[in-house]
């Protein structure tokens, strides 16, 4: 009987010192055990696929395809994307058009979407105040201009959303990553950022003026 | 005739019971311990084809999770980042790191970087991270803390009971969901405080978690 009980605990121990214990880091896939469809022949986001010869089930977009379905009546701005204001920044003649487009109304719900979004994607090269000091400058980041000039201060809000849209200089494009209602909102904010650069005691409303010590 | 067994084989029957008790109890607690996910997904942590750390880059420099992961409010699937958002610096910051050369080679030949999976629910679970995210569970309630590690570990069971712990009480996890891609943050008043505004927030926003088989399985 003893021999029975040393088989079994040496069986013990050796499981557990192969199996090891819950939660330890490993390289090796997690085992399932019994598969029960827990992986089926269907392609999901960013997958692998057998079938097509790039191996991705994810298929890029066909050149000349049209987007479909944004809106039912031709002629409206949204149709196709035919609004070059609201889509590209740009006037009819091709410069980068002043002001806002209808689309969007400046309120501070734009402004906070647009704080949002500038704190993501924008800050971390552009700094939280939009000066070029963000902190991937102290990681080797070329000169990221400030906002805080004339050029950028003069330049057209359309001019602000085609380098979001295209990017410019070493700058990538965000397209991807904002929506153009969302880039407008990034605009927004960013002249907010300037606008607050160049304040004087004498825009600060009165209900705030104690707060900040000014009378 | 007379002693064909010992004496001693009159306990046999006894002794070879609670033999074979005490073996059963020891693979019962084998498997409970072993056949979880608890074991076979917590830690697994891959060889990653680009060494990236969500340490540095979420931890120390601050990123946003949103910054890679973008489409995880609009869409079901959070992405995996690709190769231009990694060049968005890197085409100025460690151009020619060696690490680097997958991610460079993507970028200029258009095929994704082959990362390698951790969390993956099985095929048949339709979770959806935006709607987990607008309504304030926060990336760390699943994946634990990306921020704090060098290479991803797969750090929660992700089993149907864990998914249901926070079905049944949802207040006891989200939170205001402009924080959650914030993973250090816990409610400052502790568990009390959390409780009291989850509950707040369930009520506001009127969250049901289904708990019946079709809220995640079809």
């Amino acid at each position: 009987m003893r021999y029975a009980y040393l088989t079994l605990l040496f069986v013990v121990v050796s499981a557990v010192s192969v199996l090891g214990f819950r939660g330890s880091l490993t390289q090796r896939t997690p085992l399932e055990v019994f598969p029960d469809m827990d992986r089926q022949p269907k392609y999901k986001p960013q997958a692998e696929s057998a079938f097509f010869a790039d191996g991705r089930s994810d298929r890029p977009t066909p050149a000349g395809a049209v987007a479909f379905g944004r809106t039912s009546l031709a002629g409206e701005p949204k149709f196709l994307a035919a609004d070059d204001h609201f889509y590209r920044g740009m006037n009819a003649d091709g410069k980068p058009a002043r002001g806002y487009p209808s689309e969007i109304t400046v309120d501070a719900k734009l402004l906070e979407r647009g704080e949002l979004k500038y704190t993501i994607y924008c800050a971390p090269c552009h700094g939280a105040v939009g000066d070029g000091n963000g902190i991937t400058k102290q990681y080797g980041m070329g000169a990221t201009p400030t906002y805080h000039d004339d050029r950028l201060r003069g330049t057209p809000e359309g001019d602000l959303y085609n380098t979001i849209t295209v990017g410019k200089g070493n700058m990538l494009s965000y397209a991807d990553k904002l929506e153009p209602a969302d880039r407008w909102a990034v605009v927004a904010y960013v002249r907010a950022l300037q606008r607050a650069q160049v304040g004087t005691p004498a825009d600060v409303a009165p209900a705030f003026k104690s707060e900040l010590g000014l009378k | 005739m007379s002693n064909l067994f010992p004496k001693s084989a009159n306990k046999l029957p006894l002794q070879i019971l609670i033999f074979i008790g005490l073996t059963t109890g020891i693979v019962l607690a084998g498997v409970t311990y072993y056949a979880t996910p608890k074991y076979t997904r917590v830690g697994y942590a891959p060889t990653q084809p680009v060494p990236f750390s969500h340490a540095l880059h979420a931890g120390q420099l601050g990123m946003d999770c949103r910054y890679c992961h973008s489409n995880v409010e609009k869409s079901g699937h959070s992405n995996v980042p690709t190769a231009q958002t990694c060049m968005n610096c890197h085409n100025q910051i460690k151009v020619d790191s060696p690490l680097l050369a997958p991610v460079r080679e993507s970028y200029a030949s258009g095929n994704p970087v082959p990362w390698a999976k951790i969390h993956q629910a099985p095929d048949y679970v339709y979770f959806n991270h935006a709607v987990h995210v607008a309504r304030g569970v926060s990336c760390v309630s699943c994946h634990g803390q990306i921020n704090e590690m060098e290479v991803v570990h797969h750090a929660k069971p992700l089993s149907m009971g864990w998914c249901l712990e926070c079905h049944r009480e949802p207040e006891k996890f989200i939170r205001d969901p402009k924080l959650v891609t914030n993973l250090d943050w816990k409610h400052p008043g502790g568990d009390a405080g959390q409780l009291e505004q989850g509950k707040k927030f369930v009520h506001d926003w009127n969250v049901q978690p289904p708990q019946s088989c079709s809220g995640c399985h079809r």
